[in-house]
């Protein structure tokens, strides 16, 4: 188990800057997700700590080790690629024991440690096989299972569950989670999808066009987005977002409506954007925030999505799964003053 | 009323298609008629010389398939005579060094120019393909020029040096090596593998249905080669199977049931070659083709 450090880390292509000063410090044992949209410089900060990128500038500490110019064998890590990258014409021990080939193990060690990964990932009836006679989750297994032989000091893992369908990534994000309690080993995982990142990190680190945006557990950053792209990109479907001016006590909204919250941080005439999760936002009796008319619902089981009309603007918002609104129907939406978010409407940044 | 309107919509409908399978049948047989043109073509010269090599001399030239008074006595001569096998071993050995040295040089240099970025790398790619468009009666020259200076003349050294790396060969595995993903090789340098272990224990065995095609083409080529054989070699214990089945016309006549002798059973190993390696060569043609 190890720490990993990013100091200022910078990547540029050419003229081209994408990754501009990262700086991220993750404890040993830690299972950090880098998360974010295609082309935010996420995978791309996992291959310059796997030492398959070029450093532009900064420094990257592996166990407190300035690894810059060390070669990717010689940083003790192991990395399970989107692809699986299992070699098609080996068998699943081979594959296995391939990361020890370079390893100074007695040939008895080398078949121990292939027999125990093995048995962890329960791929020992499986050892004699090629990968083409394994399915998309027992390749994943054996990636995996490449990675565990050589007990590195931190696993990488780019986007692996990308090519698995909806039912084995759930299973397989399970499994990873299980296997980082039992194995306590550092892990950084890199994914574009939100609910991975929640459902499987210790902390979370949101990136967009090569910046970090903020580093939180899941819940910080479900519940203290700090700008409004990580307030929009946590969470499914994505927050309620209102753009809006403070007059007085209140904030006038640009669907005609208004709402009140404690202006104490705000000035007069600030523009401001107010964020409203849509399951902290309520279809209910009574009056309630806003009022509107439902243009679509989305039945899910226990809740129902009902997208309405307030104003010129549609919005999000969470009714019962057993007596939903109807398309047409006029409804109150309800929200507790604690679940409004507020954000600087020319920064992006959360006030707070 | 709307009944037989619905027959009417149901015959024409019927009519079409079979109209359609007439015409599907057509030109299926039209296909076939090309291919069985094609394929006599091809066969019809093995034939001719298979059937010249069973004739004495007076019948060669009366073009019958089958012999009239069929021998084997040619092929006796011809393996009798000592010269044979050592034309025989000459292209055996000369077509075999060629071939390994073609599938790890040509592979190495493919997989280089395909997964390593370096200044220049487009130009090497473009001047290496440039040399394609050159015949070789062209390239005959600066090679014999070479061979005479650095004395390679009438040696092994001589007849394959030009061939020991192709353009064609390192085109083809570049092209092959595009299919390898780079993941694999990123694995493998994450394991610990330096790059020339990489390339020889993962981009290598990834590629085995181009390497195969690659030998089979190389040693096919040197098998037959005859000009560049021809000119570099003066004595005959030197020739090649090609170049020293033509010792079998004299000066006044062409003894044509030798050397067809002789091509038959040249044609052995080729044959051999390509039936063991022919599903990769097909591979091969067609991957070359989409991947070009």
């Amino acid at each position: 188990m190890t720490t990993v450090s990013l100091n200022n880390l910078v990547k540029s292509y050419g003229d081209t800057q994408v990754l501009h000063g990262i700086n991220l410090d993750i404890q040993s044992g830690e299972f950090v997700v880098l998360v974010g949209p295609s082309g935010c410089g996420k995978s791309t900060t996992l291959r310059m700590i796997a030492g398959l990128e070029e450093i532009s500038a900064g420094d990257i500490r592996i166990g407190g080790d300035v690894v810059n110019d060390m070669e990717p064998k010689e940083r003790n890590i192991a990395m399970v690629f989107q692809n699986y990258a299992i070699y098609p014409h080996m068998t699943v021990r081979k594959n296995i024991g391939f990361g020890l080939r370079t390893s100074k193990l007695s040939k008895d060690e080398k078949d121990a440690r292939i027999n125990e990964v093995s048995g962890i990932l329960e791929l020992t009836d499986l050892l004699d096989r090629k990968p083409n006679q394994l399915s998309g989750g027992q390749r994943q297994r054996v990636a995996i299972g490449r990675a565990m032989v050589r007990d590195p000091a931190a696993f990488l893992f780019d986007e692996p569950l990308s090519n698995l369908d909806a039912q084995l990534r759930t299973q397989m994000r399970l499994e990873i989670k299980k296997l980082h309690q039992r194995v306590g080993n550092t892990i950084i995982f890199v994914t574009h999808d939100q609910v991975e990142a929640m459902t499987m990190a210790d902390r979370i680190v949101i990136m967009k066009d090569g910046h970090i945006q903020q580093v939180g557990t899941p819940f910080e950053v479900f519940y203290e987005p700090a700008n409004i792209f990580v307030a929009q990109f946590i969470g499914a479907p994505s927050m309620n977002m209102l753009n809006g001016i403070v007059k007085g006590e209140t904030i006038a909204l640009d669907n005609g409506t208004s709402v009140q919250v404690p202006t104490t941080k705000l000035s007069e005439n600030q523009q401001v954007a107010v964020g409203l999760r849509p399951d902290a936002l309520l279809v209910q009796e009574g009056e309630g925030l806003f009022s509107g008319e439902v243009s679509v619902i989305e039945p899910l089981g226990t809740d129902t999505l009902a997208y309405v009309k307030v104003g010129e603007k549609e919005v999000i918002a969470k009714a019962s799964g057993r007596t939903p609104p109807a398309v047409g129907d006029t409804v109150n939406l309800h929200a507790a003053p604690e679940a409004i978010h507020l954000f600087d409407a020319h920064t992006g940044e959360a006030i707070r | 009323m709307a009944f037989s309107d619905t027959l009417n919509t149901s015959k024409s409908a019927s009519s079409l298609r079979s109209s359609a399978r007439r015409k599907r049948s057509q030109a299926q047989f039209i296909r076939w008629l090309l291919l069985f043109a094609g394929g006599i073509a091809m066969i019809m010269p093995i034939i001719f010389m298979l059937s010249t090599s069973f004739k004495y001399p007076f019948e060669v030239y009366n073009l019958n398939l089958i012999p009239e008074e069929p021998t084997i006595e040619n092929y006796t001569y011809v393996l009798e005579d000592g010269r044979f096998f050592g034309w025989f071993t000459n292209s055996l050995f000369i077509a075999t060094i060629t071939t390994i040295c073609n599938v790890l040089f040509d592979s190495l240099v493919g997989y280089v120019l395909c997964k390593y970025t370096f200044p220049g790398r487009y130009i090497i790619f473009i001047a290496i393909l440039s040399t394609l468009m050159i015949p070789t009666e062209m390239l005959v020259i600066p090679w014999y020029l070479m061979s005479s200076t650095f004395g390679w003349l009438d040696t092994y050294w001589g007849i394959m040096f030009p061939g020991l790396m192709t353009a064609f060969g390192t085109f083809l595995m570049k092209q092959f090596f595009e299919t390898v993903p780079d993941d694999f090789l990123e694995a493998a340098r994450i394991d610990g593998l330096n790059e020339l272990q990489i390339w020889w224990t993962v981009a290598m065995p990834l590629v085995r249905p181009a390497l195969a095609a690659l030998a089979i083409f190389v040693f096919l080529g040197n098998w037959t080669a005859f000009i560049w054989p021809l000119i570099v070699t003066n004595s005959q214990e030197m020739y090649t199977l090609p170049v020293g089945l033509t010792t079998f016309s004299v000066e006044a006549q062409v003894e044509w049931e030798l050397i067809m002798t002789g091509a038959a059973i040249s044609t052995i190993p080729t044959l051999i070659v390509f039936l063991v390696f022919q599903r990769y060569i097909i591979r091969g043609v067609v991957m070359a083709g989409l991947k070009g």
